[in-house]
């Protein structure tokens, strides 16, 4: 889809998240769900890399080196309904374009978001690291993962796995979708801001 | 606070009347005491009479119930119950409670089910909640009477336009005369479906917080707080320049064009659409969701004569309408207060669409409603839980509720609705009444 000039800053606009690009997203979604081939030692150990890099830039509390993994067409995705559920008429913990991803990490770090003072410390394991190479520009990257949480004198522990999109620019990977599935998304819980 | 093993029990007036009396050192007129929100004991009583008793409660929304013979597990204060659909139609609220040994019967969220079989000895009852039979009744003798071992039923289950509530009450008022003047913004939060149709489709929001259930209820009629609590949420929004939603609440509130209404039995609403002005502003102050530009150009390009009315759909209500002791509306959301614990409570979002828009109307109406309960929403529950927290002060006996008195605000207007200024806490002086009605065993 060609972007209008005015709105090529997607950081700013949002022109791109259309009826096709909900469709692509089921397209991708579908291929999380299926057995794939067992990777060739590169492509599982640039996956790992990326993704426990990333792990460690969240729990650094590097939100926006964190961003700048993110392409500009990019989803960070935290369904309520555990698999995703229909984005289109479910609401999602967060369902963040390049503008509300950006929202988010500023919203994180104006000071006055009282949900986050004291801040979330947070360390995460990620492991079972599957992946799959699409084409030469597109990697599916699957993994488990355990977020531990400490805030305000209270620990929590969330479950769950992560799909992980990745397509290559001219100067690395970047992730396309992140999405975040929580063993017990739609279930009660307390202060979810941290970031997943 | 007063021992509740000093108070008379039994009918007659005598005894109300001192029933009442038991809270009149803790409700005063500009204040509460803050066991109303630490003490075990009163937590468990509100259970019974707050979430029962007299009070009519907001259980669960008809849509939830799509089809003959649907069911929905609720709560209703903490006792566990099931919403059904007979095969006509016809709404019946059963106590999730086996007449048997006490089992809950029925251990999923919703589906559809013509009877209901305990998983502990199968007792089996139809949906409606007679017993239809019980394994090897001859172990009953010849005199098992099954007519007498039906499911508990909720005495009265009614529903205001999909609303459904329901009240353990025989002589309870009617609904809509319980709702009063709260069923004109009903009406109005209905209405702006073409057709009046709202669906609840999406997984809800189930958000806790470790503080007690009335810290949401004092909140949701607060037009106090949006200015401070939601710094976080005000400076995001103007990143990219201009101010957006709620912005207003932050220019001298107490005289600005929102007001807030006490509409009666602890019923009260905020409303926030004096701050805007005509068709389109709705849409025009809302924090921007994924897809908007592509969505705006096309809804204006499709639907020129209606492009504003069907963007404003987009957005919230600007009202925001308290039915105590547990239903807030806010935005296009229906949220549903659950008391977990005097310190522990649960607040589920219940995301809302609506029939007679065109689809892509109901996925960015869908965005927009990420959008509070993600860096509004935890900030006020922050608060909720340091309050709770601050509570500890033993010593510290109050928690005030009189901003707004003595200043001539208020405004008798008709049906006895009182209109003020948004930052008055009337709404929570108002509801304080009904409370102690409630805790006092009164008929409402
Ligand atoms: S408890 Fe239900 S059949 Fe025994
Ligand atoms: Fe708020």
């Amino acid at each position: 889809m060609s972007i209008p000039d005015q709105y090529a800053d997607t950081s700013t606009w949002s022109y791109h998240i259309d009826e096709e690009y909900y469709a692509a997203l089921d397209r991708t979604r579908a291929l999380f769900e299926e057995d794939w081939p067992e990777p060739d030692a590169t492509l599982l150990h640039e996956a790992t890399a990326f993704l426990s890099r990333e792990a460690r830039l969240i729990d650094q509390g590097r939100f926006n080196a964190w961003l700048e993994l993110f392409s500009d067409d990019c989803l960070y995705w935290v369904p309520v309904t555990a698999g995703g559920g229909d984005p289109r008429v479910e609401v999602s913990h967060a369902f963040d374009d390049r503008r509300r991803l950006t929202d988010r990490v500023y919203w994180l770090r104006t000071g006055l978001a009282y949900s986050q003072i004291p801040a979330s410390r947070t360390r995460r394991l990620v492991g079972n690291v599957e992946a799959l190479e699409l084409d030469p520009e597109t990697r599916l990257i699957r993994s488990n993962f355990v977020v531990h949480e400490f805030r305000a004198g209270v620990t929590k522990v969330y479950a769950g796995w992560y799909a992980h999109t990745l397509v290559k620019t001219e100067h690395a990977w970047q992730i396309k979708v992140k999405r975040a599935n929580l063993l017990d998304s739609e279930q009660y819980h307390e202060n979810l801001t941290l970031v997943f | 606070m007063t021992s509740q093993k000093s108070v008379p029990r039994g009918p007659g007036k005598t005894a109300t009347a001192l029933a009442r009396g038991r809270w009149s050192a803790h409700v005063l007129e500009d204040r509460v005491h803050r066991t109303l929100y630490t003490d075990p004991a009163v937590f468990h009583e509100e259970l019974v009479k707050v979430y029962g008793g007299q009070s009519w409660v907001y259980l669960a929304h008809e849509s939830q119930l799509p089809e003959p013979n649907s069911y929905l597990s609720v709560n209703m204060g903490q006792r566990p119950l099931i919403l059904t659909r007979d095969r006509n139609g016809e709404l019946h609220g059963i106590f999730n409670r086996c007449s048997h040994r006490g089992a809950t019967l029925c251990r999923d969220e919703s589906g559809t089910a013509r009877s209901f079989q305990c998983p502990y000895h199968g007792w089996t009852f139809r949906n409606t909640g007679e017993l239809v039979g019980a394994p090897w009744p001859e172990g009953y003798g010849p005199d098992f009477d099954r007519s007498k071992f039906g499911l508990r039923r909720v005495n009265r289950i009614a529903s205001y336009r999909g609303f459904i509530f329901g009240t353990l009450n025989d002589d309870a008022v009617s609904l809509g005369e319980w709702l009063g003047p709260a069923r004109g913004w009903l009406d109005y939060w209905i209405d702006r479906a073409p057709g009046g149709e709202v669906f609840v489709r999406s997984a809800a929001f189930r958000m806790g917080f470790r503080g007690n259930w009335k810290l949401a209820y004092d909140n949701a009629g607060d037009g106090y707080h949006p200015a401070f609590s939601h710094r976080s949420l005000l400076d995001m929004a103007s990143r990219m320049g201009d101010a957006k939603d709620m912005s207003y609440f932050g220019k001298t509130p107490d005289d600005g064009p929102m007001k807030s209404y006490a509409l009666g039995h602890g019923h009260s609403v905020i409303d926030q659409r004096p701050a805007h002005d005509g068709p389109g502003s709705f849409w025009s102050n809302q924090r921007p969701q994924p897809g908007r530009e592509k969505f705006e150009e096309l809804i204006r390009s499709q639907h020129p004569a209606d492009a504003d009315t069907l963007l404003d759909l987009c957005v919230g209500s600007q009202i925001n309408l308290s039915i105590f002791p547990n239903l807030l509306i806010i935005g296009n959301q229906i949220q549903v207060i659950e008391p977990l614990a005097v310190d522990r409570t649960q607040l589920t979002w219940h995301a809302t669409t609506i029939g007679g828009v065109p689809p892509e109307v109901n996925t960015i109406r869908i965005r927009t409603q990420e959008d509070f309960p993600a860096f509004g929403e935890p900030d006020d529950q922050a608060n909720f839980e340091e309050v709770q927290r601050g509570l500890a002060v033993v010593e510290d006996e109050w928690i005030l509720m009189n901003r707004g008195l003595g200043t001539g605000w208020q405004e008798m207007t008709e049906d006895g609705v009182v209109k003020t200024t948004v930052t008055d806490e009337l709404h929570m002086r108002r509801y304080y009444e009904e409370w102690v009605r409630l805790m006092a065993g009164e008929a409402t």
